[in-house]
């Protein structure tokens, strides 16, 4: 799947009057079925960018080809339609419903009444839209669902690419982070090459499979997935914007369930408290993790363990703090910080899987691919 | 000039008013249809002027400066301006009556256009819409609670300044008016300008309610 969907080629515009193109010579490979990143500064060319591929504006000069052929020699509305836009400012139409708004393309591409109305009952599930949301104006929902509806109405005649101009700009950071979540599901059912242009390194870090790192002028300063990116920024440029915590926004980037993680001090309560003692010289440990069943029960001290008949009747005394082997390196970090235990036990529906260490979290950084 | 009140000149003399019936509704008739005539023409002359404001930006202040400057021609000038050329018809009457209207509704409908986002219609032409499509089904209806508006206004003004038309023969309500004045008989007077007024707010409550049912996205931004 390295195949491109999108090249742009020596891509220039330089608008009437500018005295610097607001695009220079940009050159990007846009695998199909990826999303890509666009990040820079404001005003550094990547709604530009955006509308060159969807020819909003024509190029000064360069090339663009969509599946192998020249985008400039396509009819401009065919070429469109196979293109799902989403704005910034989302620009729903106001005086329609959102059920017109989500059909307005495949309207326009004259389907019949009743496959418009299945499309857009099958758009809203799958943008997370209540059915009685569909009959509302857009002043009557909330930005979170105005956007929403912008994606929908983006994706309804099914298109191949989706150019997103800072799709989730307008709502605040904790439903921003739950579209960028849906968006994230979505495209593993949809598979679509999407475009996204955005102002935040986190998202970018978190949604895309690349990132174009674009300085002022639209000049490329580096291109490549987000974990080379944050470890090896390729200019001064792109280590600034980045910022000086890139390593930790790294950890954002991989999973619990990456970690060649340990068992750790943790026995069955069935077993014998003299195997615990061995198990803590062992480890060094001051706390032994309990499991029944498979399932995590607690922690409990090595004093008590010398004293105790059975790991069962041991007092338990601190809870755990748990993490899947979903959760990104970042939620476990945080979670062993909120903890006394220094440790967080991974818990995967009830079934204790190992422990995760603050050490085990820097040595999984250290690693460039883990 | 104005009659002096008394129990032989009532304001209203209401046995004129039944045996004048077919007269006055005649009136009334006429009046409509000028007000009509020269809406509909009126409107239709700043459609055009108020394209080609929005297409040509930098014609748009001249254009709304002259149906300005046409609005401060009295209108009695006005009449007898047109007199040698189109005589006492109904011409004469009507193109005065649509010019009036221009300045309010080439404004109205330039506002309108200018008031539909331009993110939308960016979302328009990006979803690959046609640009006469994106007119008719996204700038008109947005652009159409401040036409509505200027609709209302104009019509109002129109009803009133209609009355006027009686002066070169035209009839209308203004007839009645006249003639009271020129007989100093109330009832007349009284009636023509009743009616003038009745007939101004039933229009314009019928376009503001029709204005409501065309464009219901409004109803909570009018709320
Ligand atoms: N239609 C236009 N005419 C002239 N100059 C333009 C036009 N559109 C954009 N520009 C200029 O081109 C440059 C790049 O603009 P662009 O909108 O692509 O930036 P951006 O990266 O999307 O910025 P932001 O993050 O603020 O949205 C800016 O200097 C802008 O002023
Ligand atoms: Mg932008």
């Amino acid at each position: 799947m390295t195949e491109s969907a999108i090249r742009l080629l020596e891509l220039t515009k330089l608008f009437d009057g500018a005295g610097e193109p607001a695009v220079t010579a940009l050159t990007l490979d846009i695998p199909r079925g990826s999303i890509v990143a666009l990040i820079g500064p404001s005003g550094c060319g990547k709604t530009t960018t955006l509308r060159m591929i969807n020819r909003l504006i024509e190029p000064t000069s360069g090339r663009i080809e969509i599946d192998g052929e020249d985008a400039s020699l396509r009819p401009v509305a065919e070429l469109r339609r196979g293109i799902g836009y989403v704005i910034q400012e989302v620009g729903l139409f106001p005086h329609q419903t959102v059920h017109q708004n989500i059909g307005t393309v495949p309207r326009m591409l004259r389907w019949e009444r009743a496959r418009v109305d299945e499309r857009v009952a099958e758009l809203a599930g799958l943008v997370g839209l209540e059915p009685e949301q569909l009959g509302r104006y857009p002043d009557e929902l909330s930005g979170g669902q105005q956007q929403r509806v912008g994606v929908a109405r983006a994706l309804a005649a099914d298109p191949p690419v989706l150019l997103m101009d800072e799709p989730f700009g307008a709502v605040d950071p904790i439903v921003r982070a739950r579209l960028q979540d849906e968006l994230l599901a979505l495209q593993e059912r949809l598979r679509k090459t999407i475009v996204l242009v955005t102002h935040d390194i986190d998202e970018a870090v978190k949604v895309a499979d690349r990132v174009a790192v674009l300085n002022v002028g639209g000049i490329l300063e580096q291109y490549a997935p987000p974990d080379e990116l944050l470890h090896a920024p390729a200019s001064a440029f792109v280590e600034e914007f980045l910022g000086d915590d890139r390593e930790i926004r790294r950890l954002a980037l991989k999973r619990v369930g990456d970690l060649p993680f340990e068992q750790g001090p943790v026995l069955d309560i069935g077993r014998a408290p003299a195997e615990a003692r061995a198990l803590l010289d062992d480890a060094r440990s001051e706390w032994i993790g309990l499991t029944s069943g498979g399932s995590f029960v607690g922690w409990a001290h090595r004093d008590h363990v010398e004293e105790a008949a059975t790991l069962a009747a041991l007092p338990r005394e601190l809870p755990a703090a748990q993490v899947r082997a979903s959760s990104t390196l970042r939620e476990a970090m945080e979670v062993i910080m909120n903890s006394r235990t220094s440790v967080a036990v991974i818990d995967d529906g009830g079934r204790f899987g190992g422990i995760v260490t603050l050490e085990q979290i820097r040595s999984g950084l250290a690693g460039r691919d883990a | 000039m104005i009659p002096a009140l008394q129990a032989s000149n009532p304001i209203v003399r209401w046995s004129w008013f039944v045996d004048e019936w077919d007269q006055i509704q005649a009136a009334l008739v006429q009046h409509l249809e000028l007000t009509l005539l020269a809406l509909g023409l009126g409107l239709l002359l700043s459609a055009t002027l108020a394209a080609v404001a929005l297409r040509y930006e930098r014609g748009a202040p001249s254009i709304t400066a002259g149906a300005a400057a046409f609005y401060t021609i009295p209108s009695v000038a006005l009449f007898g301006l047109l007199v040698p050329y189109t005589g006492l018809s109904r011409a004469t009457a009507v193109l005065p009556l649509a010019g009036y209207t221009l300045l309010i509704l080439v404004t109205a409908i330039i506002d309108g256009f200018r008031s539909v986002p331009a993110e939308v219609r960016e979302a328009a032409s990006g979803m690959g819409m046609s640009s006469r499509r994106r007119l008719l089904t996204v700038e008109l209806p947005l652009a159409l609670p401040y036409v509505i508006t200027g609709i209302r206004i104009a019509t109002v003004s129109t009803v009133g300044l209609v009355t006027v038309a009686a002066i070169i023969g035209q009839g209308g309500l203004g007839r009645l008016i006249l003639d009271g004045l020129r007989r100093t008989f109330w009832t007349p007077m009284t009636i023509g300008a009743s009616l003038s007024i009745l007939l101004a707010l039933a229009l314009d409550l019928l376009i503001y309610h029709a204005g409501a049912a065309a464009t219901p996205w409004a109803r909570r931004r009018r709320a």
